[in-house]
């Protein structure tokens, strides 16, 4: 047998390793972009039909919040020229939302299910005539019409008014920050039940109106 | 002045050897959450600011239109222009390209498909509802205005 095991094994040398990663690391640094796909998400109403004709939904006039835009820019929410910042108008859409003028069965059946201190929002802000009956599904409408004009950037600011308020009353509804409804899971079963507590009886009722030509 | 002098063994120096280990292990971070951007942008895009956002919970559905000046305005002008995957698009070729995506798309998934409308801010909206006119059209209906989270209040 001959005698072996003396000789020490050929290494390679791993010094530079850690150089060539290094190397490979910087590279992948460099041309790595974060995708941001994050966004206002919305759903667009169907096609419309061409065998149907034109139905005239009736809603009563109470119960549509309307938010007109302008090409300059300016805003006409409830027929009134409205010039302060955009948050106000959450606070608006808000209060619209949570009015219940007159409310139906489902409505009052909504009402209850809201934790005291909305109730007591309800019962201080709104209960007014001449707004929104309840906010169950075709009773609290908010209507958003931009003319083609409108920058884009407005078009965003108002839809995120919007948007921001329906997601502050869910979030108050099951006792949550906006923040964390936003973060919400909905493949975990037990957020996904939380999610639909919150929207149940409340939909997010956004209707984007087609500009005048 | 007293001498404070350790005789201890212990050697001072840091090992490396697992110094390629971890480097080893940032670079694999890297690289799997590196994604090689396929298209080249050849609009301006500032995107608008938003607080109330969503993430896409699957990126395998989205489909990307852009919309904004060209970049290049010598050669393309200063009018916003549409473009999907890496060429400028009228209005009317947006059904196309919606069918072209949802052809990439499993036959049950067709229907969730999204447009993520990334939009520079200066576009009039007359442009935005003509494409989204043309996505009611082609059936996408669900559609992600792309923009940056801020916090506004």
């Amino acid at each position: 047998m001959p005698k072996g095991g003396k000789r020490p094994l050929p290494e390679v040398s791993s010094g530079s390793m850690a150089d060539i990663a290094f190397l490979l690391l910087i590279f992948f640094l460099v041309t790595t972009t974060i995708a941001n796909d994050k966004g206002i998400m919305m759903l667009l109403p169907p096609p419309p039909d061409p065998l149907q004709e034109d139905i005239d939904i009736k809603i009563k006039e109470r119960n549509i919040f309307k938010i007109l835009a302008n090409s300059n820019d300016l805003l006409l929410v409830e027929d009134e020229p409205f010039r302060g910042p955009i948050s106000d108008l959450k606070d608006e859409v808000k209060k619209f939302v949570l009015n219940f003028g007159s409310p139906s069965e489902d409505g009052m059946r909504v009402y209850n299910s809201l934790p005291s201190k909305m109730k007591r929002f309800v019962n201080q802000n709104g209960k007014s005539e001449n707004s929104s009956d309840d906010p169950t599904s075709g009773n609290a409408i908010v209507s958003f019409k931009a003319n083609r004009g409108t920058s884009y950037d407005l078009y965003i600011q108002v839809l995120d008014a919007v948007n921001s308020a329906y997601n502050e009353i869910y979030a108050e509804r099951v006792g949550i920050t906006a923040e964390q409804w936003l973060q919400l899971d909905r493949d975990d079963d037990i957020q996904n039940d939380m999610y639909k507590r919150a929207r149940q009886g409340i939909p997010r009722a956004i209707s984007i109106a087609e500009p005048d030509k | 002045m007293p001498k404070f002098k350790k005789s201890t063994g212990t050697s001072e120096e840091i090992p490396t050897a697992a110094l390629p280990d971890i480097i080893f292990m940032l670079l694999f971070f890297f690289m799997v959450t590196t994604v090689m951007r396929e298209t080249d942008i050849m609009v301006k895009q500032q995107l608008p600011k938003a607080t109330q956002l969503t993430k896409i919970e699957r990126k395998s559905l989205v489909s990307y239109i852009y919309m904004g000046k060209p970049a290049n305005s010598t050669l393309y002008g200063e009018e916003p222009k549409i473009q999907t995957n890496d060429v400028f698009v009228t209005v009317e070729d947006v059904v196309q390209f919606v069918n072209q995506e949802k052809d990439k798309l499993s036959e049950v998934e067709r229907d969730q498909i999204t447009m993520s409308m990334k939009v520079d801010t200066e576009v009039k909206m007359g442009l935005v509802t003509d494409v989204q006119e043309e996505l009611r059209k082609s059936n996408a209906r669900r559609v992600l205005y792309s923009s940056i989270k801020t916090s506004r209040e």
